[in-house]
């Protein structure tokens, strides 16, 4: 393993994602704050939804920033550098096992998921009060959590973008991102899907339900939520699985 | 201490298709439209072996497809060879990847710049992958901003380069790790006559410095003028090697006659044979010949004579002197431009 060579790759990273900040953290909270202010303010403040929402939606908030920003940060770049810059390739051929380079760009996602989250937090909070009522209960707990809601996210970045051709990114949107929202309890607690038992089992096989049940289970623990055993169990084997997948996909997409 | 080159008994099928650069561009993808076709098998090596001795310039000529890119990209960690061995000094390249890329450096067939970067950040990150200390590759950066004429442009994103503005970052990033091979892979290819004199000068110099250069071109007269041995590569195997002196004077005659003839007659090739100072004669598709001779011009007279005789009407002549060119006509039947 070649330390020099990784944290130079780091580096890059961290010097483009300075370079680009404005246009990142429009990218990344523009959208969930304006879902909140809607959901939250708007139809909370009209009486259409009960006060309660509000701190209801926020870890779902929070889990869909941290896991589209992951996804996000690791699949576009892997897209783009692979098929049309071809720029990856000067880091193909530096002094490191191929894999790491894979690897650098999972850690890569994983800082800006964990920074996304960390700052969604207060933003949503500010968007949001008064009225919210979250407190982190088990720091440590919740920090496990994050740290595999990032892991995960960067992973499936990985396994996406060394496995979607540059064409097809909207169709990745509409197939895949999409239902993945809408199915990964964000809006509305696991529980909430009871009266519909088949889609409550379906929803199972997405990773973000775990993230999203695991933050309200860990932020808002009076609201239903799947156990959080359950959660690390299922987030550590979408962490996995997703790993493995995307490493085999770089290595493919690396070498012909 | 220079490093060579060596491989032996290259083979490679693709079963999908080559990446862009390698096989020479645009291969129709057969598996566009899905699964459901058979897999494309597109062979692209078969059987090259080459032996490029430490400090030389060693090019690669042939045409668009003959595997040279695919070679390239097999030498430099990129490829995977369904069969074959090759090593780069002593380490083999599959074996001892991270040995080997620590040995080489390369110059794409079409430039692979970072866009996020400008082109000072290019080079100092790309040396930093190597390890290069920051005041070191700080100053190795400006110097070969310097020697490429792109120090006014230094601090600028590299999106909105010229080609030839890209090329020539393009080899300087290949040698601010002061690599002891370097691989150019169709070096000129889009560049201006000035900037390609600029870069056989920068190549001839880097070479002086005891580097082994090697380079892939279809171009003769690069060949010719840059390279101290050649390879002629054509369908991924070796059909000549040598010096361009030895491999010219390796061409029957030297010179060679392309005939076409409106309608050919049998008797015609026998007796073009039979004319002073035709080595070799070679029929091309029923409708013309080639005739290798070791005098060009003054064939001319004769060669219509014979045609007139026989009822042959003489379309078109194409009289070409000793050259690469031909040694490619004479081995394979098509010229490098077909």
């Amino acid at each position: 393993m070649n330390w020099k060579t990784f944290g130079a790759m780091l580096a890059r990273d961290a010097h483009v994602a300075r370079r680009n900040a404005i246009q990142l953290l429009l990218q990344t909270f523009l959208q969930p704050l304006l879902f909140v202010f809607i959901f939250g303010r708007v139809m909370v403040g009209s009486g259409y939804l009960p006060a309660a929402y509000k701190s209801l939606l926020l870890p779902g908030i929070i889990a869909i920033s941290m896991v589209f920003t992951g996804i996000w940060a690791v699949a576009m770049p892997l897209i783009a550098e692979f098929q049309w810059t071809r720029e990856i390739e000067d880091r193909l051929l530096a002094p490191i096992d191929v894999a790491w380079i894979a690897i650098e760009k999972v850690i890569a996602g994983m800082l800006q998921a964990l920074v996304a989250g960390l700052i969604v937090i207060p933003l949503a909070w500010l968007v949001l009060r008064p009225g919210v009522d979250i407190s982190i209960h088990a720091p440590l707990t919740f920090a496990v959590i994050i740290v595999l809601v990032a892991t995960f996210s960067a992973c499936g970045g990985l396994a996406l973008g060394c496995s979607i051709n540059q064409q097809h990114i909207g169709l990745m949107f509409g197939m895949v991102i999409t239902p993945m929202i809408f199915f990964g309890c964000t809006y509305y607690p696991w529980s909430a899907l009871k009266t519909f038992p088949i889609l409550q089992k379906l929803v199972l096989i997405n990773p973000l339900v775990y993230a999203s049940e695991g933050m309200r289970a860990t932020l808002v623990p009076q609201f239903p939520h799947l156990s959080i055993t359950a959660v690390l169990f299922a987030l550590l084997f979408f962490d996995v699985l997703l790993l493995v997948v995307g490493l085999r996909q770089f290595e493919k997409k690396a070498v012909s | 201490m220079a490093v060579g080159v060596r491989t032996r008994d290259l083979r490679k099928v693709y079963s999908s298709s080559p990446p862009l650069g390698a096989a020479g561009g645009f291969i129709a993808r057969a598996d566009a439209k899905g699964e459901k076709q058979p897999k494309t098998q597109i062979p692209a090596l078969d059987g090259l072996s080459l032996e490029i001795l430490p400090g030389e310039i060693f090019g690669l000529l042939g045409p668009n497809g003959a595997g040279k890119s695919t070679t390239v990209g097999v030498l430099t960690t990129r490829v995977r060879p369904t069969s074959g061995q090759a090593w780069i000094g002593e380490h083999h390249v599959w074996k001892e990847q991270t040995r080997v890329k620590r040995l080489i450096g390369v110059v794409p067939q079409r430039p692979n710049l970072d866009f996020s970067l400008t082109a000072r950040e290019i080079l100092i990150f790309h040396a930093a992958y190597f390890g290069i200390g920051s005041k070191q590759r700080n100053e190795r950066a400006g110097a070969l901003l310097e020697k490429f004429k792109l120090t006014e442009r230094a601090n600028q994103m590299v999106r909105g380069f010229s080609g030839g503005m890209m090329q020539r970052l393009s080899i300087a990033r290949a040698m601010m790790h002061d690599p002891q091979v370097l691989f150019l892979d169709e070096p000129s290819a889009g560049l201006d006559p000035q900037t390609r004199i600029l870069l056989w000068e920068i190549i001839r110099e880097y070479h002086q410095a005891g580097k082994t250069v090697l380079l892939t071109t279809h171009n003769m007269e690069e060949a010719d003028a840059l390279c101290q041995r050649l390879a002629i590569v054509d369908h991924g195997r070796v059909i000549a090697a040598g010096t361009p002196v030895q491999l010219k004077a390796s061409i029957p005659g030297g010179f060679v006659l392309r005939l076409r003839f409106g309608n050919q007659t049998a008797d015609m090739l026998q007796s073009l044979r039979a004319l002073s100072g035709v080595r070799e004669v070679r029929a091309a598709d029923n409708t013309g010949a080639d005739v290798y001779a070791d005098r060009g011009g003054s064939l001319i007279p004769e060669i219509a004579n014979l045609a007139a005789n026989s009822g042959a009407e003489l379309s078109d002549v194409h009289i070409s002197e000793p050259s690469l060119e031909n040694l490619f006509l004479h081995h394979t039947g098509r010229s490098l431009r077909d």
